[in-house]
């Protein structure tokens, strides 16, 4: 299995992730299961290189948030590590916030304030000076059409304006790596072109951008490297080439999904 | 360096959200100043009218004692229905001493000799001094009090109708008021306001942090805005001290105004005009004192509450989490009222918010002194810092933050 990337470009390695949360009765009702835990992501290692979009690609559960969330130091992994720009994300991730974008829908805005306000606000979180802060909100916003509505409270934005702003808010420090949990998810076609576009352009300036999906047709548009992830367990990576060989990637998605259930059986 | 920016940041950051809400500023900050004082007021005017139906009834219950010396025999009739007279001459000391027993309803009236002769006025030579009678009352008797002002009214219609002429109680150098004014009153009032104060500002600062801190820390958890948070490189523990300073700082506002509306309707509610509290009743370190106190209880208030508010999942969580602390702070708030007087004991100051009510009553009752204030404040400091150490841990426990 080719986890690896090419050359010595690596900027993101992740080594054996790991993480089991434990189920409340509750969640064992919306689960339907009695297991008290639940192993979320199962020994999952890859790397990523500079200037290169990688992808989760996995459906619904396998564990592609929460391998992002340890990530972004937002929860801590059981077991493994990874490293962010030679950053360990269990021994500092401090750092790591540093050198990342994070972006999930998980990452809300608060109403009560308006794009401009946030966009200054997290640029000093991140020790942006005011000028580099200043130019680079002119640049984003013009990019996302965010000006017209630049002093309106969040609390008054549609769904799709409230996405860009937070996509912004993501970038206040140009980060070199992007992590970004289901980007086009819940948003319109045409908010979802800007994205992909984005994305791209991003890719173009040599930053590295690591998004999970469950859309193959994403996976197939944008990534230049994809880990398949089901039930936490990561079963293939590599080049689209090297996983699919002759066939789509949807059919040889769902081949792999059953050699993973029927190994399980 | 860059801690401190962003301790100032987050603290801005609240500040701007509770500030830009104009509901939150009236509601939180404009009217418990404005409520106190009207409710006071009115209790005050309340008090006042009940004080004046005690005053009329203990006039008409029980007749007065007047020991008179030289009195004019045609002045009996006019006042004997409200008096009981004993004739004499009498030992002023000795008068003077069983006056001051405010259970004594004693008035002691000196006319001076020959007023009256025959039941005729005496004429005054015009280079002659004017005749000056002399009447002794305490006033923290109110049927003395009582019988004093009638008998003023009453020889001011006499003089008139004789046309004659003689003062009352004109020399200024006497006190004819034998209560010790200024002593007893005093102590009533400082009784008054460390018994009762230090537990209103308890409970005022209580619903100021309960009007911030749930929605600052809680509600961010419940909105989803405290990941975004998470995700900056920001320290945990910065953003701990922002929040708790930014909440401190609007508690403190709110807890001014209540205090405000408290020290302007105390006059109006210890039903006094003659003393009215004016700012110079608290000598200056008294007011440091207080300030002191009320800082550290803020910071301490605050961290509780923000303690508690992180361990909820929701704000409306956060509301019911914190009920049984304010129970038992409000408790706490209430014990100067059975206590005898404030602790010396310096352990007895380390125990939060027993420590600060203690300290705030000693503040009020003009008994402070510095140790036990010391004492407060260090501790009170201490365990803020503790609190901020957990709230720190907090932050980074995903349990806490992120738990469904
Ligand atoms: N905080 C949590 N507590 C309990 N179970 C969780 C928690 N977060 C995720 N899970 C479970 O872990 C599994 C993987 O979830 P997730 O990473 O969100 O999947 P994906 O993003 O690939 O759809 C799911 O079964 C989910 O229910
Ligand atoms: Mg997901």
């Amino acid at each position: 299995m080719d986890n690896i990337a090419s050359g010595d470009n690596e900027i993101l390695r992740v080594e054996g992730l790991s993480k089991t949360f434990t189920l409340s009765r509750k969640q064992q009702k919306i689960e339907k299961t009695r297991a008290t835990k639940k192993v979320a992501v199962d020994d999952v290692s890859f790397t990523a290189g500079r200037g290169e979009i990688f992808g989760l690609l996995g459906p619904n559960g396998a564990g592609k948030t929460t391998t992002l969330r340890m990530l972004a130091t937002l929860i801590k992994p059981d077991k493994g590590d990874a490293f962010v720009d030679g950053s360990s994300i269990v021994n500092h991730p401090e750092e790591v916030r540093a050198k990342i974008g994070f972006l999930t829908s998980e990452l809300k805005l608060e109403d009560f304030f308006t794009p401009n306000y946030l966009f200054n606000f997290f640029s000093q979180l991140h020790g942006v000076d005011a000028a580099t802060a200043a130019e680079r909100q002119r640049k984003l916003f013009e990019r996302f059409g965010i000006g017209d509505f630049a002093e309106v409270k969040v609390a008054n934005l549609s769904t799709g304006m409230k996405q860009k702003v937070s996509l912004v808010i993501s970038l206040v420090h140009d980060p070199d790596i992007i992590i970004f949990d289901e980007p086009t998810n819940g948003l319109d076609v045409l908010t979802a072109r800007t994205v992909t576009d984005f994305l791209q352009e991003l890719r173009s300036q040599g930053k590295t951008i690591i998004l999970s999906t469950h859309i193959f047709s994403l996976v197939e548009k944008l990534c230049d490297r994809v880990g398949i992830i089901i039930d936490g367990r990561l079963t293939h990576c590599g080049s689209l080439g090297d996983i699919c060989g002759d066939l789509s990637l949807e059919d040889r998605f769902f081949e792999i999904y059953k050699e993973a259930k029927g190994d399980e059986q | 360096m860059r801690k401190n920016n962003n301790i100032l940041t987050i603290f801005r950051k609240e500040c701007a959200r509770f500030f830009g809400d104009r509901t939150l500023v009236f509601t939180a900050i404009i009217m418990p100043g404005l409520l106190i004082y009207l409710v006071y007021s009115l209790i005050g005017s309340g008090i006042a009218k009940e004080m004046q139906e005690k005053i009329d009834k203990a006039a008409s219950a029980d007749k007065t004692v007047m020991m008179v010396e030289n009195m004019p025999s045609q002045l009996a009739p006019m006042i004997d229905s409200l008096v009981y007279f004993k004739s004499g001459v009498f030992d002023t000391a000795e008068v003077f001493a069983q006056m001051r027993d405010k259970e004594n309803n004693t008035i002691y009236v000196v006319f001076p000799e020959n007023l009256a002769v025959d039941g005729r006025l005496t004429p005054v030579a015009p280079d002659a001094p004017v005749p000056h009678i002399q009447i002794y009352y305490n006033s923290a008797n109110l049927a003395a009090l009582q019988t004093y002002s009638t008998l003023v009214t009453v020889l001011n219609g006499w003089e008139e109708s004789v046309a004659n002429v003689f003062d009352i109680n004109a020399d200024p150098a006497t006190q004819y008021d034998v209560v010790r004014a200024d002593e007893e009153r005093e102590e009533e009032l400082d009784d008054l306001l460390s018994k009762l104060v230090p537990m209103l500002i308890l409970m005022m600062m209580f619903s100021a942090c309960m009007a911030v801190a749930p929605t600052a820390i809680a509600g961010e958890k419940e909105r989803g805005t405290i990941a975004t948070l998470l995700v900056t490189p920001m320290r945990r523990n910065e953003l701990a001290w922002g929040k708790i300073l930014s909440i401190t700082c609007f508690a403190l506002l709110s807890g001014c105004s209540s205090f405000l509306g408290i020290m302007l309707s105390l006059p109006k509610m210890v039903h006094a005009d003659d003393f009215a509290i004016d700012v110079n009743y608290y000598g200056f370190s008294d007011y440091v004192c207080l300030l002191v106190v009320i800082l550290c209880t803020v910071l301490l208030m605050v961290a509780a509450v923000s303690l508690l508010s992180a361990l909820a999942k929701d704000t409306k969580s956060a509301g019911t989490l914190t009920v049984p602390f304010m129970l038992v702070v409000m408790a706490v708030g209430m014990t100067p009222l059975l206590g005898d007087g404030v602790p010396d004991n310096l352990a007895y100051y380390l125990i939060p918010f027993y420590g600060n009510v203690q300290a705030m009553a000693s503040v009020f009752a003009r008994q402070v002194s510095v140790l036990p204030l010391v004492v407060t404040l260090l501790s009170n400091l201490c365990y803020t810092g503790l609190a901020v150490w957990v709230l720190t841990r907090m932050f980074n426990n995903e349990k806490i933050m992120f738990g469904r």
